[in-house]
């Protein structure tokens, strides 16, 4: 058995609880959602938080609905609710194809959104989504909230703009019409960490031009989580091949891949530019209401 | 199935519980309590006043220990006792002798030689605070280079890891050979065609679900001192500690309760265990020492690790004419390795295979480097796993060069039906086969011809312009396995000098309910089912009636355990004569009770009855209370129906099969998918189908896994880079296609009732199969397993990687 270096452990019910549990215990004190990353890395000491606040509590955070011309989705929802979600589904198909190589069961029943965005492990498949949609997040303190757009989220690896005393509580995508969207993962095995992964949505005009494109990218060291430039070339041109070529050709050369033993580098940028090119491909289909 | 099958028990004669009376499929008898909950492991025993023990293990996989100071350890509330290297000296138990006629050290004492190694124990009230103490445990180390690719190990300026050992200079562990060099070279001196190849077999770790642990008790009253421990051999381990610590081998007790598998991994002795022993003879009260998966996988036996040169010579026409090969075997940093004392590379030299030509020869290399001990484990059959997948991945070579189809050229070759019993030309002699036959029918099962011409149509589609770059490429490849099994014949075989014969006895209460106890540990094989069932085939009483004991060394008789698929061939022929023996008895004693002669009776169903007469019958049940009452019985006849059996195997049994994958490769990212994969095996006769398709469907999972992902690669500082299950990957349903199973039936001629052992056949076999499909897709003649997404991308671009060592 792994034990973790004992810590103080409290529960809260409410935002404003955690919030203020967090003050209590100071910098030491680490929020605990699915625990499915803090726990294995508190049990082999690679975490040592004096404090653990438990916010499993909050289920008004765990919620997926229409706001406007939004989707809204509580930082407590788990992965399992975004991959049932009919909300999603209907809007974003990227989230049920990413949700379903994220982890197994077990893990996608317990493991949630905030979590996974707050861990900002750079191969995290949830980051590339809100990276790829450019959703914004909402972060809470004890002098108020404050919105961060998901591209500014994430500072570093395993390091977000969250700060001491905040919390994340929601996540907002914009809804967008004549759109597809699609994600492409290349994993040593079910339930392993992606290689490579890349997300994308499309969005075409009547004449079958790009009006907008985002493209999000897991575990290659992209900045962000996703290539600007890549979308930029594509905006405002048919989506042609040498157009996807071009722009999965930008990503494989913008991203900063690490080896490891998922694969050497050359291995995981040529995956970055497959992956992009599948995704884009099966996305522009989806927009223009094709079956892949 | 085929003619020769032995027909499960008729299907009319089924016990009171609805089982058969005899071979047939029947749930396990096990899984009743394991489905419960109510299994009961190392872990769940909880004796009064236990304390717990944990390891400080070594972060270097080389270094000099220059000071280890306890001060702070000690002191920390709730610590009872910090045992080290230097405290174990004092009791000359600082080093312990390995299963291959090493040494290796209990707790490090002038070095450390592998990254996990063990350098201290801390026993506490509870198992957190002991871990807790383990970061208080101050040790100075002097970090030396590490070797750490087995190619260097016998550089002249490699480091010398075994400077413990008197007059040491280089990391050679032996040299060993089997079979005629020069025959060999004849042979290759007439060839039309040779072909070369080198692969590895890389380091894999049998990563069985329950890590090992144990829980000693010293009783300074009594003197007893009694272990359950997570042991595959239960009477092996009493005998050694009695040999190292000098206990009295009447005092000692080992319980193996139930085990959450063991696939070789709980074979040997570690350090831990001795730890709980040493820690309770400290301390006075029980210890428990559980390790966590990391140590599992760091510390524990690993397997394989070959680095294999293969040669194959053939005519044109593709007449094999002979197999050579060279090994540079990774011995990790002890030799470790569990197997019959006299076979240092344990069975590798059946390599020949399951072929017929007259010359082969290997020589193996045995090397030491950084890395865990261990080496003979992982459902191997002692290296037989290493060996088929040599000669296999040769004859695909082989293929390759010739441009021949890969099951033309097998069928050409197997061993034909005549030539057994067979001599192998490293002096093998397999019992029975019908090799065509095994791969007939698999290739039938599969509809190969169908496949081959699937193939072709793709590969034309693939090429003609504007075709799909990302339409899959698919492969076809076969593997053809013999089995070695049942070790083994005492004159040939031993550990340590324990000859590998199996004690069992059988005996009947007087209202017809019988004990079975067996010196073999199940694992989870099944062995209260299938054991009960052979009993049921002999004597007619129902499995439900047969309660199987196993896994306490004072309840159970002397015997060497469960591992390289020996319980069957081995404890299972012991049951079997146990049980003939019983009937025998029970046949006097019905000729008491009759009043006829022995002659004069014939068995059936479980009766013995009058010849002409039917009606004059006594049950075994009957029977069973007649010879524990007043009934007379002949001069020299004892009362009681019960007999004790040990069992020295005539020979090993060789079971065999044919097995043949069909994946899909992605193109463009190296992803590989098993579609199909269909195994024929040929065990002889199937006490319970059920548990025996179970055992193959386990052993294709393996074979997937090591094909496809698992490794234990190492960095250039000898650390570990497969210490968890998120880095050592081991395959889900999600990697496996639904099985497609068949079977021949051979029995073994030698053995009572002909069955052969199943347990590792899959394991085996199946490496070969998928890893002969993948290249069959890629078109290449070789590359190195396992194909996880990078190796195959690589392989496909021309520059493969080393799949042991850290990718760069
Ligand atoms: C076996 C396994 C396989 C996995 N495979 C994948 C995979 O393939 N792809 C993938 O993307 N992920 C994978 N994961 C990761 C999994 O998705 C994340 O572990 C999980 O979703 C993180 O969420 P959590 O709720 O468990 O976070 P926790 O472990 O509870 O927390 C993670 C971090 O976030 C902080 N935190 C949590 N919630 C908040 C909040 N609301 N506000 C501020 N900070 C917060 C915590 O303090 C902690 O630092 C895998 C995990 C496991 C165990």
């Amino acid at each position: 058995m792994q034990v973790p270096a004992p810590f103080e452990y409290a529960r809260a019910s409410t935002v404003d609880e955690a919030i203020e549990l967090l003050g209590r215990h100071g910098a030491g004190a680490r929020l605990v959602a699915g625990g499915h990353s803090l726990l294995p890395m508190m049990k082999l000491r690679l975490a040592r938080p004096d404090a653990l606040v438990d916010i499993n509590g909050l289920s008004d955070l765990d919620y997926i609905r229409v706001d406007g011309d939004e989707i809204a989705i509580g930082a407590m929802t788990r992965h399992a609710g975004v991959l049932g979600s009919a909300v999603l589904a209907e809007h974003y198909r990227i989230f049920a194809e990413a949700e379903r190589v994220i982890a197994d069961p077990i893990v996608r029943n317990r493991g949630t959104v905030g979590g996974s965005l707050c861990q900002a492990d750079p191969a995290e498949d949830l980051s590339a989504v809100f990276a790829a949609l450019r959703g914004t997040a909402v972060v809470r303190s004890a002098s108020g909230s404050r919105t961060v757009a998901l591209r500014e989220f994430h500072t570093g690896p395993y390091e977000t703009v969250v700060g001491e005393g905040e919390i994340l509580v929601e996540v907002r995508v914009p809804i967008r019409t004549h759109l597809g969207s699609a994600y492409e993962k290349v994993e040593r095995r079910a339930g392993d960490w992606a290689i490579a992964a890349a997300g994308a949505f499309v969005q075409l005009d009547d004449a079958g031009a790009v009006r907008d494109v985002g493209l999000g990218l897991a575990a290659v060291g992209a900045e962000h989580y996703t290539c600007e430039e890549a979308e930029d070339l594509l905006r405002g041109r048919p989506l042609s091949d040498e157009a996807i070529a071009e722009a999965a050709a930008l990503c494989a050369q913008r991203c900063q891949p690490q080896a490891d033993q998922r694969g050497p580098v050359d291995y995981k940028r040529h995956l970055v530019g497959v992956l992009v090119g599948r995704a884009l491909r099966r996305s522009a289909g989806r927009a223009r209401g094709e079956e892949v | 199935m085929t003619t020769t099958e032995r027909p499960a028990d008729s299907d009319d004669l089924r016990s009171p519980a609805g089982n058969p009376l005899g071979f047939g499929r029947m749930l396990r008898k096990e899984d009743a309590r394991f489905l419960r909950g109510h299994g009961r492991y190392v872990d769940d025993v909880v004796l009064p006043g236990m304390l717990h023990g944990a390891i400080l293990r070594s972060p270097y996989a080389h270094a000099r220990i220059l000071s280890v100071d306890t001060t702070a350890a000690d002191a920390h509330p709730g610590v009872k006792a910090v045992i080290t290297g230097k405290t174990l000296e004092g009791l000359n138990l600082a080093w312990m002798p390995t299963l291959s006629g090493d040494v290796t050290a209990v707790l490090a004492t002038d070095k450390v030689r592998f990254q996990g190694q063990e350098v201290a124990f801390v026993i506490a009230d509870d198992e957190y605070t002991a871990r807790d103490a383990l970061e208080l445990v101050d040790v100075e180390y002097e970090p030396l280079p590490a070797v750490v690719d087995a190619r260097h190990a016998l550089d002249p300026d490699a480091p010398v890891i075994r400077d413990d050992l008197d007059g040491r200079t280089d990391n050679h562990i032996y040299d060993w050979e089997a079979g005629d060099a020069e025959a060999c070279e004849a042979a290759f001196a007439r060839a039309d065609v040779v072909v070369a190849e080198d692969m590895i077999y890389p380091r894999v770790h049998p990563a069985p679900m329950e890590t090992c642990g144990s829980v000693a008790y010293m009783d300074k009253v009594t003197g007893k001192l009694t272990v359950w421990t997570t042991t595959q051999a239960p009477h092996a381990h009493r005998t050694v500690y009695a040999l190292v610590a000098g206990l009295p081998e009447h005092k000692i007790q080992i319980i193996s309760p139930d085990i959450g598998g063991g696939f070789g991994n709980k074979v040997g002795i570690y350090p831990g265990y001795v730890l709980s022993i040493v820690g309770s003879i400290v301390t006075g009260a029980p210890v428990k020492w559980m390790e966590d998966r990391s140590e599992n996988l760091m510390s524990t036996s690993f397997a394989r690790d070959y680095h294999m040169h293969g040669e194959i010579a053939a005519t044109k026409d593709g007449k094999i004419l002979a197999l050579r090969v060279n090994v540079l075997a990774d011995h990790g940093a002890f030799n470790g390795v569990a197997q019959p004392t006299k076979f240092p590379a344990g069975f590798f030299h059946v390599f020949t295979g399951s072929y017929d030509y007259p010359a082969a020869h290997c020589k193996v290399t045995a090397v030491y480097t950084n890395k865990a001990l261990g080496g003979v484990a992982y459902a191997c059959s002692f290296r037989i796993t290493e060996a088929v997948y040599l000669v296999e991945r040769m004859v695909d070579c082989l293929a390759f060069e010739l441009k021949m189809d890969p099951a033309e050229l097998r069928m050409k070759n197997l061993l034909r039906p005549e030539q057994f019993p067979y001599t192998s030309p490293t002096g093998w002699v397999y019992d029975s086969g019908d090799y065509p036959r095994a791969l007939a029918e698999a290739m039938r099962i599969a509809g190969y011809d169908e496949l081959r011409k699937e193939q072709a149509e793709r590969r034309a589609a693939a090429a003609r312009p504007g075709a799909d770059p990302s339409a899959p490429l698919m492969g076809i490849g076969l593997s053809f396995f013999t089995e070695a099994v049942g070790a083994g014949p005492r004159k040939h075989m031993d550990i340590l000098g324990l000859g590998m014969a199996d004690g069992c006895e059988l005996r009947l209460h007087p209202t017809g309910k019988a004990q079975l106890r067996l010196s073999v540990q199940t694992q989870g094989q099944g062995h209260e089912t299938t054991f009960a069932q052979i009993v049921s085939h002999v004597i007619g009483i129902p499995p439900e009636d047969i309660e199987v004991l196993h896994g306490d060394t004072d309840n159970t008789p002397f015997g060497l355990g469960t591992y390289g698929s020996r319980s069957t061939p081995v404890s299972g022929a012991a049951a079997a004569v146990a049980a003939q023996r019983v009937k025998e008895k029970a046949r006097i004693v019905a000729a008491a009770a009759l009043e006829c002669s022995v002659e004069d009776l014939e068995w059936e169903h479980g009766r013995w009855y009058v010849r002409g007469d039917p009606e004059s019958a006594k049950t075994m049940a009957e029977l069973a209370m007649a010879a524990h009452s007043a009934l007379e019985l002949p001069e020299g006849v004892e009362g009681h129906l019960d007999a004790s059996v040990v069992y020295d195997p005539p020979n090993l049994t060789y079971p065999f099969g044919a097995y043949i994958c069909v994946v899909d490769v992605d193109p463009q990212t190296g992803a590989v998918k098993v579609r199909r994969f269909i195994a024929v095996d040929d065990c002889g006769p199937r006490i319970n189908p059920m548990i025996v398709e179970g055992q193959v469907h386990g052993g294709l999972a393996d074979g997937v896994g090591m094909a496809l992902m698992e490794v234990i690669a190492f960095d250039s500082d000898g650390n570990n880079l497969g210490g968890s299950f998120m880095d050592y990957l081991l395959p889900t349903s999600m990697e496996c296609p639904s099985w497609e199973l068949g079977m021949t039936v051979t029995p073994s001629p030698h053995h009572p009732i002909g069955v052969k052992g199943v347990g590792e056949s899959a394991t085996v076999g199946s490496p070969a199969a998928v890893v002969n499909a993948v290249l069959d897709a890629l078109g290449l003649r070789h590359a190195d397993m396992p194909f996880t997404p990078a190796m195959t991308w690589r392989a496909m671009q021309g520059r493969p990687m080393r799949p042991d060592l850290a990718i760069e």
